[in-house]
């Protein structure tokens, strides 16, 4: 048996593999793990500490009366543990990881061994403003890069994630209204924007109105215009979109907003697409969050914390929020109070922000450079565009090309063959690959959405195309049952979403409560 | 006597007297997969026709249900929050989600009927 290399697999002439029940439940070297509570043993400890001294203790009735309930493993269990936990993840280390609007791309290992300089890694937010100039200044010098790309004068660094960001966003664009004493109601969200956009703008306390996305998969304008009125505070555009397509009447969204009264509020996740391409301070946009785990590529997805800075324009920035890093006669400085012509409308995080993802993504910046990064932007489009020519005859793409930075299927091509758009996911697993997002943006039906960023090289891509293709014509020839039981050959078979969410286990607990 | 209407958003509203029983319809249902979390109105809450009256959470999708024409709400479906699975199983049923009084009975003519519906629904594909 030969792979697609053409290499042997297995010797010539070895009988086929017979189905083998093992007495460990192990399959081969690929183990069975249980909990860390189900593997503990009462006394075992992977530390010997010395009995604590006679202490009279201050907690009154608040002592701790039972067994706190921790497992007892020794040091060799845990680390087998979490190794073994760590064999059956799946992360953009590992291969290809196409999931959609969520630009999955390669964390350089430089980002990595700057962020554990020890004059980096060992600092901490609570130490003198003097003895962590350099950490102001590598603050200072992400907010310079930003500002550059976005073409936007302000920079607030300390929102946590994406939607955090939008948060950010939302609530200087409030501040700003209220500032003036006009307090608005109605943020107008288009459907091809992120899921985040409208559950933001509700947590903001507004109202949300969707407006509806053209034929081709864009902002209807028109829809748009109409629904303006003097009680929009805002309108929150995805661009490009999670259609993957480039909202081109962008200026006019924007002259219309602002014609309003409201502010232009932009989902930057997909920044990545157009890095070095597009300033959006050059579009009109008074607010966008970037997601410094998407487009500067410090780890996410279960790998590591996001950050969302939010760029601002000049009509905004007085009211971003504390803290924020200026540079004076003594250096650099930490504003953690109102001062001077501002009016900061709060904070929206305990310290700074996420220290250890300004430092990869600047690394990123700094190492790729501007040109660089226009580069991977370009090289993040070409992939998606090869993907979507490269499928057109066996897939069907929900919209006219070209695309930006993500290709979009719907479900068109499975029409009548019985396999759904999740089955064809799983099959994916099969094929060695993490699936791409599925079902998603809901204005396209039974969405396949691949986002391959300029990570993968052109072999990559090929094998992807190759699999995916090869997958579309099982289904178009009949072969249901490679999809309907799929994944096959993962560690676990298809789970049973329904169950999961309807009947979730939270919590483990020791047999005897059970 | 009762008569049943639909809207472009897959809600139908089945009305007796003056009150109006609102749901998905069988297509939703199948278009949205397994439900698992229902959210409904509060009983004597007021809606405009088109306002966002309940959330649905199934396992491909979140998506709300509008008020097909405008009125309070009289009556919530308990047994949908308790067992999502019910939309699923008989949407045009007891899969049922809440009943208005109805503000305005012309608001009706607005809405299709059944086979205006059918003929919606093969337009889709």
């Amino acid at each position: 048996m030969l792979n697609r290399q053409g290499r042997a697999t297995q010797p010539e002439g070895a009988a086929a593999t017979p189905t083998i029940t093992t007495y460990t439940g192990h399959r081969g070297l690929a183990h069975e793990e249980p909990l860390s509570f189900e593997q503990g043993e009462k006394g075992r400890t992977g530390v010997d500490l010395p009995e604590p001294p006679k202490v009279a203790d201050r907690l009154g009735g608040l002592a701790r009366q039972g067994e706190i309930g921790l497992p007892g493993l020794s040091e060799p269990q845990v680390v087998r543990h979490f190794v073994r936990l760590s064999r059956q993840n799946y992360a953009i280390d590992l291969g290809v990881y196409p999931l959609g609007s969520c630009t999955m791309k390669h964390n350089p290992r430089l980002n990595e061994k700057m962020a554990r300089l020890a004059g980096i890694g060992d600092i901490h937010p609570m130490q003198p403003a003097s003895t962590v100039q350099g950490a102001f200044e590598l603050m200072d010098t992400l907010a310079h890069w930003l500002k550059r790309l976005t073409n936007m004068p302000a920079v607030a660094l300390s929102p946590a994630a994406g939607a955090h960001g939008e948060l950010c966003g939302l609530m200087t664009i409030r501040a700003a209204l209220e500032a003036r004493g006009d307090k608005r109601k109605r943020v107008l969200v288009p459907e091809s924007a992120h899921g985040t956009n409208p559950a933001t703008a509700a947590f903001c306390g507004y109202s949300v109105d969707p407006i509806p996305a053209t034929k081709d998969g864009r902002v209807d304008l028109d829809a748009f215009k109409k629904k303006l009125g003097p009680d929009v505070a805002a309108v929150m555009l995805t661009n490009p979109n999670t259609c993957g397509l480039f909202e081109r009447e962008v200026i006019d969204v924007a002259d219309a907003i602002h014609g309003a009264g409201g502010f232009f509020y932009c989902d930057g996740a997909n920044f990545n697409a157009i890095v070095g391409r597009v300033r959006p301070g050059d579009l009109g946009i008074d607010a966008m969050h970037i997601n410094l785990h998407k487009t500067f590529s410090t780890p996410h997805g279960g790998g590591g914390p996001g950050s969302g800075p939010v760029a601002l324009s000049a009509a905004l920035a007085p009211y971003a929020p504390l803290p924020y890093v200026v540079h004076d006669g003594q250096g650099f400085r930490l504003v953690e109070s109102q001062e001077g012509d501002a009016h900061p409308f709060g904070r929206l995080k305990g310290f700074h922000g996420q220290m250890g993802m300004f430092v990869r993504a600047l690394a990123y910046m700094m190492s790729h450079g501007g040109d660089g990064l226009k580069q991977a932007a370009e090289d993040a489009v070409l992939a998606a565009n090869y993907i979507m020519k490269s499928l057109d005859h066996v897939m069907t793409p929900a919209f006219d090309g070209p695309c930006m930075h993500e290709a979009l299927f719907d479900d068109e091509f499975l029409k009548g063959t019985g396999v759904t758009t999740l089955d064809f996911a799983k099959a994916m697993i099969d094929e060695g690959y993490h699936p791409m997002t599925m079902y998603f943006p809901l204005v396209v039906h039974g969405a396949l959405l691949i986002e391959p960023t300029e990570t993968e090289s052109k072999g990559a891509l090929d094998q992807f195309i190759g699999a995916l293709a090869h997958l579309a014509e099982r289904a178009k020839a009949g072969d249901t049952q490679r999809f309907a039981g799929a994944p096959y050959l993962a560690p676990r078979r298809r789970l049973d979403e329904t169950a999961a969410a309807r009947q979730p286990v939270l919590r483990w607990k020791p047999d005897s409560a059970a | 006597m009762s008569d049943t209407y639909y809207t472009e958003d897959h809600e139908w509203i089945r009305v007796e007297g003056d009150t109006g029983t609102i749901g998905i319809t069988t297509y939703a249902q199948g278009q949205l997969g397994d439900i698992v979390f229902v959210e409904l109105p509060d009983v004597g809450k007021s809606l405009d026709a088109g306002d966002e009256a309940a959330v649905i959470d199934s396992v491909k999708a979140a998506a709300e249900v509008y008020a097909p024409v405008a009125g309070e709400v009289v009556e919530a479906n308990d047994a949908v929050v308790e067992k999502p699975g019910l939309v699923n199983e008989d949407a045009m049923g007891d899969g049922w989600f809440f009943k208005i009084k109805i503000a305005d009975a012309t608001e009706l003519e607005n809405l299709m009927d059944e086979d205006a519906y059918k003929t919606f629904v093969e337009g889709l594909g």
